[in-house]
């Protein structure tokens, strides 16, 4: 990649950067929302992006790959434009995640870490949501959809593919 | 998922959560919402704030259950540095669902109880901490703190009380561990959310060494009913030693699963039956998680234990933050202990060995067990590994990680035997 070619963040971001960075004690603790920052705008954190982050925060590479390695909402790998989130801990496996998360896996036809080959999907399994009233709980891009079943998915996916809003 | 109450009982925290947009700071305003905050800024001070909450008896709602005023009266005075009070919103154990509800519904209840909470603590900067995956919640609360700069409620001098302070959202991006409070003070330092070693505890070196507290959502939202009522009129709902009211995350094999706000010492039978819409099958649980998945299995004969942190500890486990995961008839032990143990063993920082090689053994061991494929010796490593996580590690991911192994192990041994016998069938 040319030097023309490595990730920058507007100029818009960085006045919003320098602002948050004042919140803090430290511009580190600025780090996490700089890489939720980093990861809206260029998909993923590839390591020219955490090189990035790295530089605009004045740290080392090294404190940001250990912060990005840490956490799974950081992400190092482009996945599909709409990721599907599927917990299966104790309370949504107790009503039918385990199921549910085959079903969409094979529905889509593709296993975690894949993108289907309209860019649109990926799908994986995670912890505990948080929402356990509705479980089973899938996230759509952190957007939580309680009480999901395969129909409804299959609805959602469908919507997605034919261009409607979600 | 809003759950109304059924019968009229006494709540604190979800008084006002079914008012429609009641995160909006005008509709929150019409409910008393901010009302008793010129008194608490202008006419009380340090000293008045702590005794009142030491005497409404509010233990900690996170999960430890430890007294706040006490842990308010740890924090050092005068040391010339800052003190920060940090929110712990992560909310990651499993069953756990209620901050989530308090955020979103109520953002202002919160900002209020941080306001005074930082009031009484001589607080500049406050920060909440929350769950990555929250998106939603964060959002609301964001735009619930720009009402509240707006209005003077935060920022300089607000209300013209001469106290300003700041507060601030910050997200976590799915680390389990950074509810652990020396985790999340890591990782809100922008590191890897590995716990410290304790002491110093927090309120003497906490977030970049300043003395820091570090309280539940639920803990601060039921601040403002405290100092507006008396912590005496606190202490008089519940039972002794275990005062107020809780709200319990209900899930699993229940009907009506949902957040339900009732006075400490309510049955559970009370609270699975009137409330919860009862089992999905059967008349009596299998198991009862009662507070998050790091709690010892509680077993049927227990159905009418009071929900109290002395009751359930007496039981045999802990109420934990109210997150009770119900398995009736029909649950399969062994594979819900599996995914449990894959939890942990994901979730496990990865500093302390004990945690790190046990939880992987664990979930190695039991997803052969579950798969059929377990031999005796592999029990016996089970028992082993289990047994020694627990008490050796800096914070007590391993302990939660082993309560349920040796839970099954206690209560379901023909279970865990029956998955061997499917190798030799």
């Amino acid at each position: 990649m040319s030097a023309s070619e490595m990730p920058k963040f507007s100029e818009e971001r960085l006045a919003e950067i320098d602002a948050l960075v004042k919140r803090y004690p430290s511009a580190k603790s600025a780090l996490m929302p700089v890489l939720y920052m980093a990861q809206q705008d260029f998909g993923y954190l590839s390591m020219d992006t955490q090189q990035m982050v790295a530089d605009v925060l004045q740290l080392r590479l090294m404190e940001v790959r250990e912060v990005v390695t840490f956490y799974t909402m950081f992400k190092e790998q482009p996945h599909g434009k709409y990721l599907l989130e599927v917990c299966t801990n104790a309370s949504c496996m107790l009503n039918g995640a385990d199921e549910l998360y085959a079903h969409m896996k094979e529905y889509l036809g593709i296993g975690p870490g894949e993108i289907t080959e309209d860019g649109l999907f990926s799908i994986a399994e995670v912890e505990c949501a948080g929402a356990c009233a509705g479980a089973p709980v899938v996230q759509v891009n952190n957007i939580y959809h309680e009480k999901a079943t395969a129909e409804s998915m299959e609805a959602l996916i469908t919507k997605v593919r034919a261009g409607e809003a979600i | 998922m809003i759950s109304s109450d059924p019968k009229k009982v006494q709540r604190i925290c979800f008084d006002n959560i079914e008012v429609e947009n009641m995160h909006k700071l005008e509709v929150a305003k019409k409910h008393g919402a901010y009302a008793f905050l010129p008194t608490v800024l202008n006419e009380f001070d340090t000293d008045r704030i702590i005794d009142e909450v030491k005497t409404s008896g509010l233990r900690g709602r996170g999960g430890a259950g430890f007294p706040t005023g006490l842990k308010w009266s740890f924090v050092p005075r005068n040391t010339g540095k800052p003190t920060y009070l940090l929110c712990n919103a992560d909310e990651g154990e499993p069953g756990t669902f209620k901050d989530r509800d308090i955020m979103r519904f109520n953002p202002h209840l919160l900002i209020e109880g941080m306001i005074m909470a930082g009031f009484a603590l001589g607080v500049k900067d406050a920060y909440i901490y929350v769950r990555g995956e929250f998106l939603h919640e964060y959002n609301v609360m964001c735009e619930a703190i720009n009402e509240a700069y707006a209005a003077n409620l935060l920022g300089e001098n607000i209300l013209g009380t001469g106290f300003s302070m700041n507060l601030l959202m910050h997200r976590g991006a799915g680390a389990y561990v950074c509810g652990e409070e020396t985790a999340l003070i890591e990782s809100l330092e922008g590191k890897s959310g590995r716990p410290r070693f304790k002491p110093p505890f927090p309120a003497v070196e906490g977030f970049y060494a300043c003395p820091t507290v570090v309280n539940n959502v639920e803990t601060i939202s039921t601040i403002p009913a405290i100092l507006e009522h008396g912590g005496a009129w606190h202490a008089a709902i519940g039972k002794p030693n275990n005062t107020g009211c809780k709200i319990f995350s209900v899930s699993g094999h229940v009907n009506k699963p949902g957040n339900y706000e009732v006075p400490m010492g309510t049955s559970l039978r009370t609270l699975v039956e009137d409330f919860c819409g009862g089992l999905q099958h059967g008349t009596v649980p299998k198991v009862i998680i009662p507070g998050g998945s790091s709690t010892p299995w509680l077993l049927g004969e227990h159905y009418d234990v009071p929900l109290t942190y002395d009751d359930i500890m007496k039981a045999g486990s802990f109420l934990g933050s109210g997150a009770i995961i119900i398995l009736d008839e029909t649950a399969d032990v062994v594979a819900v202990t599996r995914r449990l143990a894959h939890f942990y063993a994901h979730e496990s920082c990865g500093q302390c060995t004990p945690c790190r090689e046990g939880t992987g053994w664990v979930e190695r061991i039991l997803n052969r067990v579950d798969a059929g494929e377990g031999t005796q010796a592999d029990i016996k490593v089970l028992k082993d590994a289990s047994a020694h996580m627990a008490g050796r590690t800096i914070c007590a991911l391993a302990e939660g990680a082993a309560a349920s192994v040796l839970s099954m192990l206690k209560h379901f041994p023909e279970e865990v035997e029956a998955k061997l016998a499917e190798k030799s069938s």
